[in-house]
């Protein structure tokens, strides 16, 4: 999971700015001109619309690759029995060097942090696992560290125990 | 407009509506908009009858992503040093979100005045969806 080129462009900040229902006008190129910062930034949580710019996403269905949403049937991949786990997102963690903007070229260099189990409330065992993202720009300069924390259940939610 | 450090003090608090019932579009929208377009959020047939939940649900990264919205509406634009939560519920469509941010302390960190901010953001039921804590530098 890398973007090996992550062009920031301000198109692609309108967008995901409307995505996370933020009119802030530094985010819009017809009005960040009058803020303080006087040009259009990236909104914090930016650099998860990296995954845009990874050839091989998993979360994006490709052409010949049978896609884990609906078509005709509820799931492209099914799973066998025992397999009724879910992966989702339990932390996110970013530090800052600074603000991005359009005319950006990032790279993403991600690699694997810790590993953990814990029993989950319902039964089953939760597994959580860390990777760490670092995000550069066309100087080579630290701007973005990103720490997610996924985690992986052994049951689907409705799943008899 | 970014604050000052006498803007601010320990305790000082500040609460806002991140979103109102939120819609099926908005996660299109963030799907589309990020890139993740894992059918959890998007495909309600997948959501129940593959992955046994009531029905789609946020991406943790659009409630983060509301969150930080009162975060910057407080502390200013370009100002984050760091943000980090952890997710603790799910974020259904028709949810109202609120989050709460306060001063836990004012620093100085390489001269320069920081605020260390708690981030608590709950749904109408009073349940904590997200918690975590971010920096912010300030004017002197």
């Amino acid at each position: 999971m890398a973007a090996s080129r992550f062009p920031v462009e301000a198109g692609h900040i309108m967008m995901f700015a409307r995505a996370i229902a933020d009119t802030n006008p530094v985010y819009y190129e017809d009005s960040a001109g009058s803020t303080e910062v006087g040009e259009v930034i990236a909104p914090p949580t930016f650099t998860m619309a990296s995954a845009q710019f990874e050839p091989d996403h998993i979360l994006r269905p490709t052409k010949g690759r049978p896609w884990l949403g609906s078509g005709r049937e509820p799931t492209g991949v099914p799973r066998s029995d025992g397999e009724g786990g879910t992966g989702l997102h339990a932390e996110q963690h970013f530090t800052y060097h600074r603000p991005l903007r359009p005319g950006d070229v990032l790279t993403a260099e991600t690699r694997e942090g810790e590993r953990w189990e814990k029993e989950g409330k319902r039964g089953g065992v939760l597994t959580f696992s860390e990777i760490i993202t670092d995000y550069r720009d066309q100087e080579g300069r630290l701007v973005v560290t990103s720490r997610m924390v996924g985690v992986q259940t052994e049951r689907a939610p409705g799943e008899q125990v | 407009m970014a604050l000052s450090r006498q803007d601010l003090s320990v305790g000082s608090v500040r609460e806002s509506v991140v979103v109102d019932d939120l819609t099926r579009t908005q996660l299109v929208m963030y799907a589309g908009a990020s890139g993740d377009y894992n059918p959890l959020h998007t495909d309600e047939v997948f959501a129940t009858q593959v992955a046994g939940f009531p029905g789609v649900f946020a991406h943790g990264m659009l409630t983060m992503a509301l969150s930080g919205k009162a975060l910057t509406d407080w502390v200013g634009d370009g100002r984050l040093r760091t943000f980090g939560v952890r997710f603790r519920g799910q974020v259904w469509p028709g949810d109202t979100l609120t989050t709460t941010v306060t001063v836990r302390a004012l620093d100085q960190v390489d001269g320069e005045p920081v605020a260390d901010l708690d981030v608590v953001t709950t749904n109408q039921a009073g349940e904590v969806v997200l918690s975590g804590t971010a920096s912010a530098s300030l004017d002197a």
